[in-house]
């Protein structure tokens, strides 16, 4: 067996690891901030800060008893979370963990990349596999054979659909600023601080970093609340909208099945937030502070610096949740369709406009 | 050897899609055939190293147009069993006709080219390297004239499509 194949299979396991403790961790932090600014105290038997709650949750979820409604369209129901779980994995596979790390064994060197794949078409990959993801929410809606579960799922293909497209279209001016699709590409053009042909806008700005969101701060807003609404969150879960629709298009799933849509839910929040930290806020980037601390840090600092922006765009998913209260269905397609994609056409415009001034100069001189 | 797994398990997998689109009583089961057989045809271009042309097809076509597909399904309410009458005169002729010329063209293939097929091309440097720019590249400098005019027939077929449907809309309201 090669070397590379080994160290392919390595990195698809530490994946499947990584983001299933992550969840674990994840759906713990959200009850904890909800809890936090709606005064209660959230999770505190289980475990120390009531940490392993959602152990027990799952362990409670495997062990229930899992049924299949009569009236159930029997093998595109069984599909459904299979379908939820796996574009899930995958497009975490392609998010850049850190820079390249050499590894010397029996006096070879490799260079291991911190990404499970870096591809030249990363960007369309990500949006082709959160379109493929929309299929389990619309199939277990259907499938189920039941009125409430159909409606979420009629309501996801809408809504998701919609907001795809302002999503691809804010992520068009960030390409045309790295010049790439690929993901490692993106995250190594923000490398360096901003600099202006302007001396004193220059020493105020040399101090910023060169991340795309302080250029593209427009298709960062819309890129995020695209974000929200593709993973049907809060204050766009009109598809498991509780009080109208009892759980949305997973009413009638149960045990270990419910738990695959759980999880890739949370998953995919996950992803959608390391996805905008590494389209807009550096990815990886960070002082590495190289000499003050041991040399393992170089490699583990970058992938902490990852963390910590994703878990800080965590918390803002879950302070929305906790705070805007949904929209109706008509809003919701509105702000898709009438605000968030002219407005991300006429950015890319603009975005073009400049960059074609700045690479070509005035079409006059 | 990889190249002939490759290969064959999404030609399996294509084929079998394309039979439950055929086959399949259910609508809904019909159109999940089909984004099987859309995904399959673009792992075939991933070995095909045209993996711009694959992510391509899984967004546009297994992602927003079958995703479409599933909603006209569910919205109109056509998921039920269909009849297995024909609807066509002579249905069951033209579709064996058809069948068969297309079975004698696969066969004619096959035998001129003495049973020798080539399913993997070769790595080449620029075409793993810069499918999207090689892609770029000529669409919008050589055939920048024919995109532009396909951009403005889908524009006009859109406006067309959503004043057709406005218009009957207020002729009722006026009723």
């Amino acid at each position: 067996m090669s070397i590379e194949l080994i160290i392919s299979l390595v990195k698809a396991n530490i994946v499947l690891a990584v983001l299933l403790t992550n969840t674990i961790l994840l759906i713990w932090f959200e009850r904890k901030v909800v809890a936090g600014m709606q005064s209660r105290v959230g999770p505190d038997r289980a475990g120390p800060f009531g940490i392993l709650q959602t152990l027990a949750d799952a362990i409670k979820l495997l062990l229930k008893e899992q049924i299949l409604p009569s009236k159930a369209d029997r093998a595109m129901y069984l599909l459904a979370p299979l379908i939820a779980l796996v574009p899930s994995f995958l497009i975490f596979m392609i998010i850049p963990l850190g820079p390249d790390i050499t590894v010397e064994w029996q006096n070879v060197l490799y260079t291991i990349p911190l990404v499970g794949a870096d591809l030249n078409v990363g960007v369309l990959y990500f949006l082709a596999l959160s379109s493929i993801a929309v299929y389990s929410v619309v199939l277990a809606g259907w499938s189920s054979g039941s009125k409430y579960p159909l409606l979420g799922g009629v309501r996801a293909s809408a809504q998701m659909i919609s907001y795809e497209a302002a999503m691809g279209l804010a992520l068009v001016p960030v390409i045309l600023y790295s010049g790439s699709l690929s993901l490692v590409d993106i995250v190594n053009s923000q490398a360096g601080n901003l600099s202006s042909s302007i001396p004193i806008l220059n020493t105020i700005v040399s101090f910023i970093p060169k991340w795309n969101i302080f250029p593209q701060f427009v298709a960062f807003g819309i890129f995020f609340i695209a974000a929200v609404a593709e993973v049907n969150r809060a204050p766009f879960d009109l598809v498991e909208a509780e009080q109208e629709l009892v759980g949305g298009f997973h009413t009638e799933y149960s045990g270990f099945r419910f738990a695959m849509f759980f999880l890739a839910e949370y998953i995919n929040m996950f992803n959608m937030c390391a996805i905008t930290a590494t389209f807009f806020l550096g990815g990886w980037l960070g002082p590495t502070f190289e000499g003050i601390l041991p040399p393992i840090f170089s490699v583990i600092m970058p992938i902490i610096w990852l963390g910590v922006k994703t878990f800080l765009l965590l918390f803002v998913f879950v302070w929305i949740r906790a705070t805007l209260p949904r929209l109706r269905y008509d809003q919701l397609m509105e702000l898709g369709w009438k605000r968030m994609i002219p407005l991300s056409l006429v950015w890319l415009i603009l975005s073009a406009i400049v960059l074609g001034l700045r690479e070509f100069g005035l079409p006059w001189s | 050897m990889v190249d002939l797994i490759l290969f064959f398990i999404p030609a399996a997998l294509i084929i079998i899609g394309a039979l439950i689109v055929v086959f399949a009583k259910n609508p809904v089961h019909n159109a999940m055939g089909l984004v099987m057989t859309l995904v399959s045809i673009a792992i075939i271009y991933i070995t095909l190293n045209a993996t711009f042309v694959a992510m391509v097809q899984m967004l546009v076509y297994a992602g927003a147009v079958m995703t479409l597909f599933l909603f006209v399904i569910m919205m109109i309410g056509v998921d039920k069993k269909e009849q297995s009458s024909e609807s066509i005169k002579g249905q069951t002729f033209l579709v064996s006709g058809v069948f068969l010329i297309l079975i004698s063209i696969l066969g004619y293939v096959a035998i001129s080219s003495e049973f020798k097929w080539d399913l993997w091309f070769e790595a080449v440097e620029f075409a793993v390297e810069g499918t999207p720019q090689l892609i770029a590249g000529t669409l919008f400098t050589a055939w920048i004239f024919p995109f532009e005019i396909i951009s403005i027939l889908l524009i006009v077929a859109t406006a067309a499509a959503i004043a057709l449907a406005y218009d009957s809309k207020r002729k009722k309201n006026d009723v």
